[in-house]
């Protein structure tokens, strides 16, 4: 009855490439349907394919397709509240409402990412320690769940299938429809402040400056350098900037909203070459930058989305793909963690872009959401002959210092570190074994880590390189 | 402002005519069986291209109702409408409509009595008013009779047909008269299917058909390159092509 089409998906790292039953629905009806009519064994929800592993994929089985679930429902300009399909993007989101004064309470490090994947990744940007994670922005959602309900769910509402779907990865059913609270902003620009740090203390002084006057704040750390200068970066901080601080020529245009380039790569590039290039790019740029600017102006998409400006970035690590690596260290663990792990990467040579650290705030709500109180560190590894000795060390680095990696990133992790990273996952494995019972929503990562239950973990374990 | 009603405006093609045609800077009349569909497509093309939008509710298969729905297309814009796009269709199951009368004269109410009835109302109301355009989606599938979708095929044929000669009935009076011929659009009608070819997205299939009928044009195939396929289909001798699968 619907038609699907078999399909090799990935994540954004282009690796597992497995293959799946990809479904498009064209309207919500038609994702319940597809759920109940038994087609497949299982199903999982899938947005813009952004997630780095294989939390969007599910071999064999069941892939629902949102590209065509994205209308925008309602909006109140009084309150700033948006009720959209979860298919929506958060690009279309600010191309649509940043024009009128609003934005969104987190932006993550991509536009391309769907209200759905935001939220059952419970994504978080540069503002997580003032603003936290993406379900403090959403008022309700609709979740389709395992039982064939059809829930609405709130901080009042059902709320523990709330806060479990909130970085549930999508398996506690498919978000349908969310109402999100944007926030009003006088102009789409930024006033961001840089700072060069040449070490790892100087960098985390750096980043704790900003406080309320900064909610934005990232460093960009040079993952090759090694001994007194590790940790050396550039400091970034922002925050909206106010209508009369623009210049002239943007007073009477405050909120123009810039579209970044499009550039698409025609052919995979042999991952050797963006290491070793990106290396030195960074080096040359940090030695060029002068110490420190207060005060520059900067447009949104420059600010935040510096990498969609290439629409095929995951081609330039080749054909053997990445892995995304994102670790979070809480702050009783000092710079301890975040030292050992860098002194690692470095060490290896493998790093590609900078590794971007950013603060964290106070953990969320939801059994599965990443962020702890302390620092992240997120960076892209290539698949180069040895990273998964490489990872192991790294996960062991993180898990001696009581870390955790982010699921919407990890490609690679097992069952038993999970376990250890997450102590609330039977909270979340209770919740989703109430809200889908027989467990028709799965995904390659679900039972590679035994997110549902511990004994799938033996179902289908490890990697394919 | 200039109003323009979409019938059956829950379809991705639909979707994508209204969107193109609101930002264009056109008011839009959503009409379809679906309630929360066409008001969930109303609310979000007002949202993004800051037009105002409409719902009407409308069902193909009630040719009693078309006049009401029509009349109620015409009093939420103001009488302002200067067009209409009638964008249902129902493509059925050849295999059914062989064995069941009831699935054959649904292909045949859906594509061709119910856009007729409807178009009808529509081109009284233009040529009355002595401009307008209208524009009807029927299928290459029209073009020439095959085994595997003929009952579709002769509803959209007789679409066809039925739209030449209201083009020569409202020439004199100025209102345009557009048949649409796609050929595979990218939506769930096709979605999955083995042996698509030169698929078009609905929304470049939208940008064709909305230009070629504020243009005027007679007859637009999408994507154009359809017209010599269909050209060449049509072009051999009944003989050859009765013995053929295709």
């Amino acid at each position: 009855m619907h038609g699907y089409a078999m399909r090799e998906s990935a994540g954004w790292g282009r690796m597992p490439r497995v293959r799946c039953a990809v479904f498009r629905p064209e309207r919500r009806s038609a994702v319940r349907s597809i759920v109940a009519s038994g087609a497949r064994t299982s199903y999982i929800a899938r947005g813009m394919g952004r997630s780095g592993g294989d939390a969007a994929v599910n071999a064999n089985a069941g892939v629902i397709a949102f590209d065509r679930l994205n209308r925008f429902l309602a909006f109140q300009p009084e309150t700033g509240e948006l009720q959209c399909e979860a298919g929506v993007s958060l690009g279309e989101i600010l191309d649509v409402f940043l024009p009128r004064g609003f934005t969104l309470g987190v932006i993550p490090g991509t536009r391309h990412v769907t209200v759905g994947g935001a939220i059952a990744a419970d994504v978080h940007g540069r503002n997580h320690r003032k603003a936290g994670t993406f379900s403090q922005y959403v008022e309700e959602l609709t979740l389709l769940a395992g039982t064939g309900d059809v829930l609405t769910c709130s901080r009042e509402r059902a709320s523990d299938a709330f806060w479990a779907t909130t970085g549930g990865m999508g398996l506690t059913g498919a978000i349908l429809t969310a109402k999100l609270r944007l926030l009003p902003v006088e102009t789409s620009f930024l006033r961001v402040d840089r700072k060069r740090t040449s070490n790892l203390d100087e960098t985390l002084a750096a980043l704790g400056t900003g406080g309320e006057r900064m909610p934005y704040a990232v460093a960009w750390i040079d993952g090759l350098a090694r001994g007194a200068s590790l940790g050396r970066a550039v400091v970034l901080s922002g925050r909206h900037a106010r209508k009369d601080e623009l210049p002239e020529h943007l007073k009477d245009r405050p909120l123009s909203c810039l579209r970044p380039p499009r550039f698409k790569l025609p052919f995979d590039l042999p991952g050797v070459v963006i290491r070793r290039f990106s290396a030195r790019a960074f080096n040359a740029l940090h030695r060029a930058m002068r110490p420190s600017g207060e005060g520059l102006l900067a447009d949104f998409a420059t600010f935040f989305f510096p990498l969609d400006g290439l629409l095929d970035a995951n081609r330039l690590y080749g054909q053997r793909g990445f892995v995304q690596y994102q670790a979070v260290f809480p702050l009783e663990s000092g710079s301890a963690g975040l030292r050992e792990l860098l002194e690692k990467l470095g060490a290896s040579g493998q790093a590609a872009f900078p590794a971007e650290l950013r603060g964290c705030g106070a953990e969320g709500a939801g059994p599965l959401s990443f962020p702890l109180a302390g620092h992240t560190l997120a960076l892209d590894l290539p698949r180069a002959a040895g990273f998964e000795a490489l990872l192991g060390e790294l996960d062991a680095i993180v898990l001696k210092h009581r870390g955790r990696l982010y699921l919407a990133k990890d490609a690679t992790l097992n069952a038993a570190t999970l376990e250890r990273m997450y102590p609330r996952l039977g909270l979340f494995r209770t919740i989703a074994r109430r809200l889908d019972p027989r467990g028709l929503f799965a995904s390659d990562l679900a039972r590679r880590v035994g997110l549902k239950s511990a004994a799938a973990r033996t179902a289908i374990g490890g990697i394919a390189p | 402002m200039k109003h323009v009603a979409i019938f059956g405006a829950s379809s991705m093609l639909a979707r994508a005519i209204a969107a193109d045609l609101a930002r264009r800077g056109f008011g839009l009349v959503l009409a379809g069986r679906d309630r929360d569909e066409i008001e969930a497509v109303a609310a979000d093309v007002h949202l993004r291209f800051g037009v105002p939008t409409h719902a009407v509710p409308f069902d193909a298969e009630e040719f009693e109702t078309h006049g009401r729905s029509w009349e109620e297309c015409r009093t939420v814009t103001a009488d302002s409408l200067v067009g209409a796009f009638v964008c249902f269709g129902y493509l059925g199951s050849q295999q059914d409509a062989e064995r069941d009368a009831a699935e054959a004269r649904r292909i045949a109410d859906v594509n061709f009595t119910g856009a007729t009835t409807l178009l009808l109302w529509a081109a009284n109301h233009f040529s009355g008013k002595q401009q307008g355009f209208l524009c009807a989606i029927a299928s290459v599938s029209g073009d020439r009779g095959r085994q595997r979708n003929y009952f579709y095929g002769a509803a959209k044929a007789g679409l066809a047909a039925f739209m030449q000669g209201l083009r020569n009935r409202l020439h004199c009076k100025g209102v345009t008269v557009t048949t649409v011929k796609p050929g595979f659009l990218d939506t769930r009608m096709t979605y999955g299917r083995q042996g698509m070819f030169l698929v078009a997205s609905p929304e470049q299939a939208a940008r064709t058909i909305v230009r070629a009928t504020l243009k005027g044009q007679a007859e637009v195939y999408v994507p154009g390159c359809w017209r010599w396929i269909m050209l060449a289909v049509r072009s051999v001798p009944e003989t050859i092509f009765k013995r053929t699968r295709i």
